[in-house]
């Protein structure tokens, strides 16, 4: 929003202050600043100057040579603007003077020098109005400077709309203005109304809130005989600097008083709209509104009727064929107050903000809108005296809010501030501000003032932020707290998800990723991966983007695509959520997993599980001190691998899957790489015991290896032979795989048995006979030593 | 025998002259020191000489015995020094420019300045607090005092599910579960990923995350906030951050600021980034809602807080200079292999 520091000072004085520095607390104690703009400030030298003579261009139909008179002497002018004539006083640059910033020197136009220039609004800068010359009144002072005249200069800033939603008090400029008294400690003016009272005898208009769950109040004023047309030009600047268009004096007068005291007003042609009804319709309809667009006005839309026939959307947009025109000399005044959430809605549904909806959104104070009639009449009677007003102040007011009354204690303040703040500066600040305030004895008694008591102000604590504010947050001493501190652990969640990413990143060179909770449907099909069946947003950016994931995988097989040209080999992981349907509540079963992806071009497929194997048990070991465990099973989801995916098992519980991909898949995400994948479920992981630490004494004495080289017979694993050696003696103390080849369709495996003694130093007699009876035991079941 | 001593002499040197490699030297200490060596065949010669003879002839060989094995030693030793020296000379010098392997892994950033923010709160007594991302009503608007009618829950702004539950907008969402974890006094911060339902751009993303943290206790102030704010915010940037306070409107917490630091680009000069205010918004905070200390189960009467929230994507585009918020979730190992460190 736009204000104008010259409006303020309609209503509180400012002088010799140093508006930057007031413009700068602003921010810091009512809402944030977000420009400072000089206006006129550009303009030198530019004067009411009377066109005396105007002659046609000898060679162009659109020049003229004037003589102009800019009070000190006569100058000549080449001039294009259409509407020149003798006689005319227009705003006028002397030659060396500057206009919009621009330098205006002796310039030969079309041959003929020109030393000066005459003047459009848009050219001064303030309208848009560019048609043609400013026409000036017959009764301007030649040679007077036109800042002088008109309000020019001024210094506009615009505020953070967003920074005003609480406020609704602040959506007009006789608020900020409130807050500037407030700021500075100076007095503010009462805003000057015209009594109505005088026409109590008159008619009242017909108003019918029918619907008194969304109308609050509803004011209407008729007035008669407007003779004049055009605002005055000081009203049109403050119009134009504050982001408004002149249009018509009524038109002008209802935005101007919106703009000075919030209440959105709207003038019906009294020709066209002479009784009211507030109320919704049962159907849905079309509706025109002024800006001439046809739209869809539905069943929940609160809209403004006059004899049953709708006429304006109620706090968002007149209707366009009750539009107030150029020739309207008699109209019906609305100053109403709706349902805040209604008119959002509405304006959301109708794709139509406006400014009244703006300030309509932010609950208005409903006691403003017999004021806002008076200063109306106000404005209206100081431009067009003849203007009659020919009804009752007609008010049909059927909401109030509850007047707010707060009382709180000295020690509150204290306690909420952490520093010492004088109950007459307290008492100072709230008055300034309207409120009604006592104290005796420490204990305050606050009355809220109806603009802030809509939803603003309500509790005790929403009075400490008025006290602070104005007090300046700069000028809080600050200090720690006097709580005592205890130590905190982290929670094993927290120390297993950063122990794991630790673990891949530093000692397998893997790269953490971010995805989204959602399955991307696009992705996953160009992938080949069928789409799962899951919980669905209802309001997705695209429909591709709907279901949420039910894992890791299909979001890192993506991730894993889209960068084939980042490496010949690379691994990538993610900690993320996904979503495992319904529980029986009815509530998404969230889980918190780690996925992990591997690509090679190097590697085979098989060597690359086996890594991914070794990651995962290296997980297990490095977190939790726990042997995880693996069992071939089937695919839970298409795009595994039916023979090769696997179970991660721990401590009696499943932890999750690893798995290489269904060859078509696999196919789909690079033809020349291998790749695989995995997936923990991290909340199990972190509630796994700790495996814990027995500390073994190590042997003083060197150990013995034996190597035996195995042939395996179909469909053996590993996992089949161990207890051939489980349970062989206390010498032997490790089992592990050395060499593993097929040779001629045979699974050969060569293992390292590794035996010591605390005692003594082995020797292989000593060992023999253990190493035979593991051999006779691979006998038995089929396995056989390599030559 | 004088004689013959001078004599083995001469021809050892002779022939030591000659022997300019370890084997020649050993042939040599075999021919003189050897079991069978002339020197040592001198040695046993002198068991037939008088005691007068055996005195003074057993001196000088002695003598010439100690001068060749000096004289050999000496002659092994510059041997290998020589053999070392053609050994070095002959050596490949490694082209230590080459380029080399050894890439590491990555964190995300978001991990990394995640994990900077907890240590500087767990130092200062802050729990953190992990919480699900997909939330109900209450937990993420009702139980934070957010309005029925309030803008954040139309459809526009949150993503809603076919069941009823949405995706959090704001960590704050956890606020009610932890005040009623801990009660009062609590410290806690609790980061997380959180959603809104808009078009994404260079600048704005549906996903990403904050850091919310509150702190309650008897006599929580608005001083103490500062304090605290000013605090971290300086750990964060390893640098002492100014800070100021404007008032700013949150339902979860009144009053309610907007807190700024001064400009890290140009120090509060005023430049592009800050708009020329020397100042750039960087969180939303303020004194805890007594409403939401009510819902969590603590008497606003007895206790008050604060309650901060820091945009943690935000953090890591300013500090990294990210200009595109779309990178981080975009799994572009391109642009998150870089982040190597913590």
């Amino acid at each position: 929003m736009l204000i104008s520091m010259n409006w303020i000072s309609d209503f509180v004085d400012l002088s010799g202050l140093d508006l930057p520095a007031l413009i700068q607390r602003f921010t810091l104690s009512t809402a944030e600043v977000e420009e400072v703009m000089e206006m006129g400030r550009d303009l030198r030298d530019v004067v009411a100057g009377k066109i005396l003579s105007v002659e046609n261009h000898p060679d162009s139909k659109k020049l003229h040579l004037l003589k102009v008179d800019g009070g000190d002497k006569i100058y000549d002018v080449v001039c294009g603007a259409p509407n020149v004539r003798e006689g005319l006083i227009v705003p006028f640059v002397k030659e060396g003077g500057m206009v919009a910033g621009q330098e205006i020197s002796c310039a030969k136009i079309a041959g003929y020098e020109s030393h000066g220039m005459c003047c459009s609004e848009h050219e001064l800068g303030i309208s848009a109005d560019h048609s043609g010359l400013m026409e000036l009144p017959e009764d301007s002072p030649i040679g007077k400077d036109i800042t002088e005249i008109y309000a020019i200069k001024d210094t506009v800033f615009e505020v953070d709309n967003k920074s005003l939603t609480n406020r609704p008090d602040l959506w007009g400029h006789y608020g900020i203005a409130r807050e500037f008294a407030a700021l500075t400690g100076r007095e503010l003016r009462p805003l000057e109304t015209v009594s109505l009272e005088a026409f109590d005898q008159l008619d009242p208009i017909a108003i019918d809130v029918q619907d008194q769950e969304l109308c609050f109040r509803y004011t209407g004023l008729k007035v008669r005989n407007i003779t004049k047309n055009v605002s005055p030009v000081n009203m049109r600047i403050r119009l134009f600097y504050c982001g408004s268009r002149a249009i018509n004096l009524l038109a002008d007068l209802t935005n101007y008083l919106m703009l000075e005291m919030g209440q959105p007003m709207h003038a019906f042609d009294c020709a066209k709209v002479d009784r009211i009804e507030v109320k919704r319709f049962p159907e849905a309809f079309s509706f025109t509104t002024l800006d001439g667009v046809e739209r869809k006005v539905d069943e929940n839309t609160l809209m403004i009727c006059s004899g049953g026939k709708p006429v304006a959307v109620a706090g968002i947009m007149g209707g366009l064929d009750s539009e107030i025109e150029g020739d309207t000399d008699s109209l019906l005044l609305e100053s109403a107050n709706f349902d805040a959430a209604s008119v959002r809605k509405s304006s959301t549904r109708l794709g139509l903000r406006t400014d009244a909806s703006m300030r309509y959104e932010k609950t208005l104070d409903p006691e403003m809108t017999v004021p806002a009639i008076g200063r109306f009449m106000k404005l209206l009677l100081d431009v067009d005296p003849e203007a009659q007003v020919i009804s009752r102040l007609t008010d049909v007011y059927v909401k109030h809010y509850p007047e707010v009354e707060l009382t709180f204690d000295k020690a509150y303040v204290d306690r909420y501030t952490g520093i010492e703040i004088e109950n007459s500066r307290i008492l100072d600040t709230l008055r300034s501000l309207g409120f009604g305030a006592d104290c005796s004895a420490d204990r305050f008694t606050v009355k809220v003032p109806s603009w802030r008591a809509t939803k603003d102000v309500t509790i005790k604590a929403d009075i400490i932020e008025e006290i602070t504010r104005v007090y300046g947050y700069d000028n809080f001493a600050v200090s720690t707290t006097l709580s005592p501190l205890y130590p905190q652990k982290k929670s094993p969640q927290n120390k297993t998800d950063n122990f794991v990413k630790d673990i891949l990143v530093q000692s397998y060179q893997l790269h953490e990723v971010h995805s989204y909770i959602w399955a991307d449907a696009k992705k996953a099909k160009s992938l080949g991966l069928e789409p799962e069946e899951n919980v669905r947003l209802i309001n997705a950016q695209t429909p591709d983007h709907e279901v949420l994931r039910r894992s890791m995988g299909p979001t890192l097989l993506a991730v894993l695509q889209e960068n084939r040209s980042f490496a010949a080999e690379f691994g990538v992981f993610e900690i993320g959520r996904v979503c495992e349907g319904l529980l029986p509540d009815g509530l998404c079963s969230e889980r918190k997993k780690l996925g992990i992806a591997l690509y090679s071009r190097v590697k085979t497929e098989k060597e690359l599980y086996f890594q991914l194997i070794e990651m995962v048990k290296a997980l297990g070991r490095g977190v939790k001190r726990q042997e995880f465990q693996l069992a071939n099973a089937s695919a839970a989801y298409g795009w595994q691998h039916p023979r090769n995916t696997a179970v991660i098992m721990a401590a009696g519980r499943t932890l999750g899957w690893l798995c290489a991909l269904k060859p078509s898949v696999a196919k789909n995400i690079d033809k020349k790489a291998a790749v695989v994948c995995a997936q923990l479920d991290m909340d199990e992981f972190a509630l796994l015991p700790d495996g814990g630490l027995t500390y073994q004494e190590p042997s003083r004495f060197p150990g013995i290896d034996i190597d035996l080289s195995l042939l395996l017979p179909e469909g053996m694993r590993f996992a089949d032979m161990e207890s051939a050696w489980v349970g062989m003696g206390d010498s032997l103390k490790d089992v592990s795989l050395i060499d593993s080849f097929i040779q001629n369709g045979q699974k050969s495996l060569t293992l390292r048995f590794a035996f010591s003694s605390n005692e003594k130093t082995l020797s292989k007699e000593e060992v023999q006979p253990v190493v035979d009876g593991v051999v006779e035991k691979l006998a038995k079941a089929g396995v056989a030593l390599r030559g | 025998m004088k004689e013959t001593i001078d004599g083995l002499r001469e021809s050892f040197e002779q022939e030591l002259s000659k022997a300019v490699s370890s084997e020649a030297v050993e042939k040599l200490r075999v021919a003189y020191l050897g079991k069978k060596g002339s020197v040592t065949e001198l040695l046993k010669g002198l068991k037939n000489a008088s005691a007068d003879q055996k005195k003074e002839l057993g001196q000088h060989i002695n003598q010439l015995k100690k001068q060749v094995e000096e004289k050999l030693l000496h002659q092994i030793e510059a041997i290998q020094a020589a053999e070392e020296q053609r050994a070095i000379d002959g050596a490949e010098q490694y082209d230590v420019t080459l380029p080399a392997g050894g890439d590491p892994g990555s964190y995300h950033p978001i991990t990394i300045v995640q994990r900077q923010l907890e240590e500087i709160f767990t130092s200062m007594g802050f729990t953190v607090e992990d919480y699900p991302e997909i939330v109900t009503d209450y937990e993420c608007f009702e139980a934070v005092n957010v309005p029925k009618d309030h803008p954040a829950r139309d459809m526009q702004d949150t993503y809603y599910l076919e069941n009823g539950q949405l995706l959090k907008t704001q960590t704050s969402a956890a606020q009610n579960a932890i005040l009623r974890k801990y009660g009062a006094p609590c410290r806690s911060i609790f980061p997380g990923r959180c959603f809104r339902n808009e078009a994404t751009d260079a600048s704005h993303e549906n996903t990403f995350f904050q850091m919310e943290g509150i702190m309650v206790d008897k006599d929580i102030s608005i001083s103490n906030l500062i304090y605290f704010m000013k605090t971290m915010l300086s750990e964060v940037f390893e640098r002492d951050v100014k800070v100021r306070l404007r008032p700013g409107f949150f339902p979860f917490v009144e009053p309610g600021f907007e807190l700024d630091i001064n400009c890290l680009i140009c120090g509060g000069e005023g430049c592009s980034t800050c708009h020329h205010s020397g100042w750039v918004e960087l969180c939303p905070c303020g004194m805890i809602h007594p409403n939401v200390l009510k819902m969590g189960g603590v008497d606003p009467e007895k206790y008050t807080g604060f309650a901060f929230g820091l945009g943690l994507t935000r953090l890591v585009m300013m500090k990294y200079g990210v200009k595109d918020i779309r990178d981080l979730n975009s799994g572009n190992l391109k642009a998150l292999s870089q982040f190597r460190h913590e």
